[in-house]
Formats: C-alpha cells, structure tokens, sequence
C-alpha cells in the first residue's frame, strides 16, 4: 500500500506515492533526486541526514516520508540563491576551509542554518554545543566552527541572512 | 535500514487515536518524536503492523500553568527543544529545562517528546529521574477514559509503563516549586556528546532559613540509567527531608543514593561498581549545586 506525499522541497511543491516505511532521506535522495542529502550512520548518530522540516533541523533518516506530507522542507541544494551564489554559511564553509572530505558537510551546513537562526550571535561553546549531533570524522572540528563564527558575523553585517 | 512494511493513521483527533490503537490493539504503536520507535523499527527489534502517528492530533503540544497557578502542564507531544527554550518553564521549574538541554542532541531535541520519552521508560532516559525528582505525574487517555498516574507507579521496569492497551499519554503534570529558595540540578556523566548516561542524577531541594541554618523542607532525588528504570533515591531524599542542610547530611544522602540504587555491568559504560561510586558522587555534586542555586534564588521584585 502506497500513501501520497505532497511536500515543499526548496521552495517547489513535489507529490510523491510513497510506501510508509520509506525513509525520508531515502525519499530525498532517491524519489525527488536531491543527492546532497548524504547517509552517514543510518541510525540517529552522525547528521550527515539533518535537512530542515519547517525550519527545524531533524535527522531524514530517522522519520519515514508519510510524516512531511503537506510540511516544508529544506536540504543543501535550497541553501544557495537562484543565482548560484552560495548562501553565507557555505561561503563561510569554502573560504575557512570548513571541510576536508565533506561527506559530512551539507548536514553541517543545514545544522548551522538553524543554530544561527536560534542564536544568530553563538559564543563557540554554543556552537560546539549546537552542532554535537553532527560528527565530522576529518577536521577535528576546529575550521568548522571558524567556519560558523564567520558565517554568523557576515549573516549579521552583510545583510546575506535571508534564511 | 528499513523497517517492516507496516499501515500508517495519522489522526488529527486524539478520540481517532484511542480508536485505532483499540482496532489493532496488540499490534500497533504511537509514533510520537520517533526518536526511540523509528531506530528500533529500522533495527527490527519492533515490528509493528499499525503505527498511529500523533504528530497532527490538536492540543498535544503546549506547556502552561495549570489554573491555580500550582503546577506546570505539558503536553505528551511537546519537544525537548520547546521545554529547553521555553522561559515559564525556565522560570517556573528551571530542572526541567536543564533536563531538556542535556538529552540526545539538538536534531533529536527537535523531535523527541517528552510523552515518547516517558511512554519508552528506558532506564537510560532523563525525563523519568527528572519527574521522580519534581513529583510529577502522567496523566493517560483510553477509550474507558482518562485516568493520572503518579510518576512512582508509572514507571514500572525496563521498557515498561503502567499504560494499558489502548492508552496513551496526553499530558505531564509537575508541581511548580516555590518561588524562593528552591534550586534544582541535573548532572550527567557522559562518555562524548550526546551518549546515553553511565549515570545522572536529578535533585530538587526546597530550604528554610532557620537561626541555625537551612533546613531541607523538600528533597527530590531521580537517578538515571542506574537501575532497570528511572529510580527515585527515596532512602537519599529521606537523610534530608527535615534536615539542617549540612555537608554531613549531603554526604549521608549521596552514599545513600549509592547504596539504594541498581547498576548492573555493561561492557560500554562501565562496571556495576564503577557506576554505584558515580552514583554516590554525581548524587553529592547535584545535591551541592540545587543547595547552591536553592540559596541564590529569590523572587525578583521587578517582575
């Protein structure tokens, strides 16, 4: 038995048939094709799944599809402008050296995008804090949360923080 | 990982909800925050035919104060991050936001629910030593009605509630401390980020200045993933109940703790012994920082 799932996805409206124990980010990367979206540990773990659900971060792997019908949601590939410029974080991200392999990087980047709209001026405690449900496995961390202070101060002088 | 195939309701009335879990009874689950039902699914080790997400029932997601002002009412789908953030319960009962911030991490907070949380009793979770320690209870819906359990007799062993058949949890309910000289803490001893507890320790403290000292007119002691569920520290709570708040009486009550409570060996967090000294000591250290909080905490003229 299949459901229909009608969803916002970056800002377009998609409608799927869905079995209910598709996973959402199974439903992300394999029915609406948006690859960014990566699978880490499957279990709840690493973020490297976080897109946003009404604006909240959540882990896609660990909700079935059926529940995002008629929500909104966001995954990295919303995250630049119609223009192809890059949205402040992931400037941020390229510019401070931010990743080295990036597999976990898109959901760095979406757990950042929430953290700065919660707290648009985190001290680094609350980063460190604020992106403990995301492991990187590459950087030990530290150009990562240079990469979040610099995304939060060009989001607050540069006017970019349109999300 | 995928689970088993399995029929999918998402009522928006919680009278459908009851409903359904009597249709399918023995073979459907709620799925509220999924933060515990969805990995086990994904693992197999649940495989129900029925699941009744909750998600889109009105009037399950609120924190507010109950009319006469004496208790803090919680909605069974409210999220962790809502308590975490939400300033009544900062104001009102400070040890549950503390309790909130500490669980999983922030994409599961997102999600999580205290309701799901408490329904799960994992001796592991936060919510119940938290409940334990404030006195709270769970207040359940069927389709014989409703019916409010105390936290003590809900919270039977491990994975294991006083729900029936056909029940749910629609509501927490926690006395509001005093306004002045309460303090709570919640400590958690962690082996990274976002791991579940080797051992935690819930305390709320009510004191009374007295000529000779603080007394302890109220004493709550919750300890975490240091028994088959969430147990209460009564024979702690007991040393202090009564007491002048002294050092001695704190000590007293944490080897208490320690002795009262159940940890069993686990290759990953530590031995049964290990765990019963962390007991003792987190029990000391929470107790000292709500006597501490309990002390500096007055009522604000300005508000």
């Amino acid at each position: 038995m299949t459901l229909k799932v009608k969803v916002r996805v970056n800002g377009k409206e998609s409608t799927k048939e869905v079995e209910p124990r598709l996973l959402l980010v199974h439903f992300i990367r394999d029915a609406l094709g948006l690859t960014g979206t990566h699978v880490g540990c499957d279990t709840t773990n690493c973020g490297a799944c976080t897109i946003l659900l009404d604006g909240k971060s959540v882990k896609s792997c660990t909700m079935f599809a059926v529940q995002v019908d008629g929500r909104e949601i966001m995954t990295i590939e919303g995250m630049q402008a119609a223009d192809g410029e890059l949205h402040p974080i992931q400037k941020a991200f390229w510019e401070n050296h931010g990743l080295q392999c990036g597999y976990c990087t898109p959901g760095m980047v979406m757990q950042a995008a929430w953290l700065l709209r919660e707290n648009p001026n985190p001290t680094e405690q609350e980063i460190r804090l604020g992106i403990s449900g995301n492991l990187c496995r590459c950087t030990g961390y530290q150009n990562i949360v240079k990469s979040v202070q610099e995304a939060a101060k060009a989001m607050q002088t540069g006017g970019k923080g349109r999300r | 990982m995928l689970p088993r195939t399995f029929q999918y309701f998402a009522p928006t009335a919680v009278e459908d909800v009851t409903g359904l879990l009597k249709e399918h009874e023995g073979d459907v689950k709620i799925l509220a925050g999924g933060m515990s039902l969805i990995p086990l699914m994904k693992l197999r080790l649940a495989s129900p035919g029925y699941i009744v997400d909750i998600n889109r029932v009105e009037g399950l997601e609120y924190i507010e104060e109950s009319e006469d002002r004496k208790a803090l009412l919680i909605g069974a789908l409210t999220r962790h991050h809502a308590l975490e953030s939400s300033a009544l319960t900062k104001k009102r009962a400070p040890l549950l936001s503390e309790v909130a911030g500490s669980i999983g991490d922030p994409q599961v907070r997102n999600l999580g629910t205290i309701g799901g949380a408490l329904a799960h009793s994992d001796p592991s979770g936060d919510w119940g030593a938290a409940i334990l320690a404030l006195r709270g209870s769970v207040s359940v819906l069927g389709s014989s009605g409703e019916r409010s359990i105390s936290i003590d007799d809900f919270l039977v062993d491990t994975f294991t509630t006083a729900l029936r058949e056909g029940e749910l949890i629609t509501r927490v309910s926690v006395p509001i401390p005093p306004e002045e000289r309460s303090g709570g803490a919640y400590l958690k001893l962690e082996r990274k980020a976002g791991d579940f507890a080797t051992a935690g320790v819930a305390a709320q403290l009510v004191l009374e200045e007295r000529k000779d000292g603080d007394y302890c007119t109220y004493a709550g002691i919750g300890l975490t993933a240091l028994g088959p569920k969430n147990l209460r520290a009564s024979k702690a709570e007991a040393r202090l109940l009564g007491r002048r708040l002294t050092k001695e009486a704190i000590s007293e009550a944490a080897s208490a703790a320690a002795a009262e409570c159940a940890p069993t060996d686990d290759p990953l967090r530590g031995s049964a012994k290990y765990k019963r000294e962390m007991a003792g000591l987190f029990t000391r250290r929470a107790l000292e920082l709500a006597a501490t909080r309990a002390r500096t905490h007055r009522r604000r003229g300005a508000r």
